[in-house]
Order: structure tokens, then sequence, then C-alpha cells
């Protein structure tokens, strides 16, 4: 196990070289590899196509704010479903530029998770088909929650929160097709 | 006071000079039937709403109070039982819910998140429903149980007795305008929810404030 994992990481930097920044095993068996930002979809396309690792599930696209280090690291989590192995990829974005590309064309389920991680985080997903908020009311406008430098109680005071909220729109959420098919709206 | 002694029964039959009848003030009997025929509409949203779903079985079984049934559809409620925390994002659907509702009708405001946000004091939640909708009973609890939401109910019983159709200064007069705005006007929302600190108080009760990096990134607001 250990071993095709070490022979799986020294595969990745002779194809990528210096893309791979790190790596290392975190609670007891996970494999964690830390890559540049700028050769995400190079490194993830490698791991789901090449034989013998076929990383062909996207469990999870998640980010984390440190705090202490600054910008977010964006995490992937795969899963090999003929190998049944997990692996980790993490990439540490600067504040200055939270820019990534988009695996959505990669994996289907990269769709709604990116839209979160923008949602919360505030990454930019470029070539992503749909980026906007997913989680949050469409009109929010006080930033990405889970920020370490947001707020707890959000920015603005709880009258211009209250008061936004009540201005959100159903359309917002659901096209006009839809709601007719919860009935008659009550317009009049 | 003609009521027939039911023993010596005998049907009446209009037009019969034996016809019962019995004498009483229109307010008496209008409330009589409307505190005895409350049909609730559910709005849960978490955990309160299990206690709520415990009080109409049978061990509570608020049928015998006159709720029925929940009514899920508001055209046909009475009174609206919020259970649960409201997020932000669902303030306008409560509002709606409301707004739906035909008069006369009550509010009940189910447990500490739906009364004043609880311990839910974060960027997501509603602070208390009674800035979307007008409460009439604040049931206490986390989650109450459900005699506690069956006081509540029966406090509306209570009120409702004491309405009077001939009084419309005691009524909830609605204006057609206010559908889907705070019921709260916002310095009222200031001062429910200004001592408890907002963004701009926000190290009030805590040191929150001490995390915040005010102009880390660029593009907080926008």
């Amino acid at each position: 196990m250990t071993e095709g994992k070490v022979s799986m990481i020294e595969a990745m930097v002779d194809v990528f070289g210096s893309a791979i920044t790190g790596s290392e095993i975190q609670c007891g068996d996970q494999q964690v590899v830390h890559v540049e930002p700028s050769n995400n979809l190079e490194i993830l396309t490698w791991l789901k196509d090449t034989e013998g690792y076929d990383y062909d599930l996207l469990l999870d696209v998640t980010a984390v704010d440190y705090g202490s280090i600054p910008g977010v690291e964006v995490v992937y989590q795969l899963w090999s479903i003929t190998n049944k192995q997990l692996l980790r990829i993490k990439c540490a974005l600067p504040e200055d530029s939270l820019k990534i590309r988009s695996v959505a064309d990669l994996w289907g389920s990269a769709n709604w998770l990116e839209r979160e991680v923008y949602d919360l985080f505030g990454v930019q997903f470029e070539g992503h088909p749909d980026l906007r908020r997913i989680l949050m009311p469409k009109n929010y406008s006080e930033g990405h929650p889970l920020r370490k430098d947001f707020p707890l109680r959000g920015r603005f005071s709880r009258e211009k929160q209250t008061e936004l909220a009540l201005k959100q729109d159903y359309e917002d959420y659901y096209s006009p097709e839809q709601l007719e098919g919860f009935g008659q709206r009550s317009d009049d | 006071m003609g009521i027939k002694d039911r023993q010596n029964e005998q049907l009446p039959v209009a037009g019969n000079s034996d016809l019962t009848f019995l004498t009483t003030k229109v307010d008496f009997v209008v409330n009589w039937a409307r505190r005895n025929s409350l049909w609730p509409m559910p709005f849960g949203t978490a955990c309160c709403a299990i206690e709520m779903m415990a009080s109409a079985a049978s061990n509570f079984d608020l049928a015998r109070f006159g709720m029925e049934r929940m009514s899920f559809s508001p055209r046909q409620a009475d009174v609206l039982i919020c259970a649960g925390r409201v997020p932000y994002k669902l303030a306008p659907v409560l509002r709606r819910t409301w707004d739906q509702m035909m008069q006369p009708k009550w509010c009940i405001s189910m447990g500490a998140c739906a009364s004043s946000g609880g311990v839910f004091d974060t960027y997501s939640m509603v602070q208390g429903i009674d800035t979307i909708v007008p409460v009439d009973v604040y049931v206490p609890g986390c989650p109450p149980r459900p005699e506690g939401l069956i006081y509540g109910l029966m406090m509306i019983q209570e009120k409702i007795k004491s309405e009077s159709m001939a009084d419309h200064e005691r009524l909830r007069r609605e204006d057609p305008e206010g559908a889907g705005r705070p019921v709260a006007d916002s310095s009222e929302v200031k001062a429910l929810t200004g001592v408890f600190g907002n963004s701009t108080q926000q190290d009030k009760f805590s040191s929150l404030a001490q995390t915040a990096r005010p102009g880390r990134f660029k593009d907080v607001l926008k």
C-alpha cells in the first residue's frame, strides 16, 4: 500500500517536476500532496486518466483559511474506485490572487462544490460554467463568510441584513416555469 | 333560556313553537368557535419541529384543544407556529407564509432560536422572528417540551377570549403595502439587536474583533 503511494508520488514528480511542492501522510494513511495552483488542472487530469491510478471520483472540493497563513488553501479529495485509494491534493493560493482553474469539466461533482468554495471563500474558479453563490442569498453583499477576517455577525448591521433578506426575489432561486409548477402565484 | 331537557327528546322543527334557542353575545360565540378550532400552520425548520410533531401525536394530542390537524396550507390556517431557527435566506418565505394566512390569525414563536436567534448569533440568522412577522406568544425552551407548546396555544386561546368584534382598534390591522416588509421598522430592529452587538459592535461581549484583519482581501465587498 505505502510503496504504491510512494511510487505514485515519484511518478508525479517525474511528470510535473517542481509543480509538486510536497507530500505528507496525515491521520494514519491519508496521503496529502501539495501542488502548485497553476498546474492543478494538468495534475488532476493526469491522476484521473493515468492507468493504474484512476482517481475517477471527486469526493469533495473545499478550502481552508488558516488565518495565521495568508491566503486560502483549496483542497481536492479524490477516491479511486478501482484501487480503493484516497488522495488529497492541496493548492495554496496567495491572498492577492485567489484564482484557480476549475475542474468542473473533469468531474461533474465539482460544479456545485466549487460554487460553494466561491461563495464562502471567494476563490475564483476560472472556466467554471456557472460561478455564482449557492448557499448565501443571491443579493448577499457582505463578502465571503468563512474567511478568517469575516466578522462573526456579518459586516452590516442587523437592520440592514433584515431589510436585504426580505428584498430577496423568488425568481433568484426558481425559474418562472418552476414557480408555475408550485401553483398559482399570488401576484394580485 | 329554553334548552329542552334531552331526556324528553324531540328534535326542534322550524316553525314549531317548541324550537329551542339560546341568547348570547356575538363576541362570545365567535370567540368560542375561533378558539376551539385553531388550525396550526407548522413552520418547522429545526429540532423544535420534532417537539411540535410530538405535541400533535397521541401522547400529547393537540386535537384535544381544537387543533384538529396541522394545516399545511396557509390559506386555511389560523395560527402560525414557527418552530426552529430561521436564516435570513428563509425570512421572505416566512413572511410570505404569514401574508398568505387569512385574518384572524395569530403567531407562536416556538423555542429560543425563533424568539431571539438563540445561540446562533451569527451572520446568517434572523435574530428573532418578531422582526419579520408579529408574534403573539413566545414559548421559551431549547426546544420547549410539548407541554410548553400546548401552554402557548392555550395562551392564544385566552387571548382570543378577550377579543371583541366591535373593538377594531384591538384587531391587528394589516396594510397591503406592508406585505413582504419587515414588521419592525429598522430603528426597532436596531434597538432589539443592538445590545447584543452587531457588525460594528462586534467585541461588545467577545473579543472576536481581534481575529479580523480588515483589508486583508481586496475583493471583500462587491
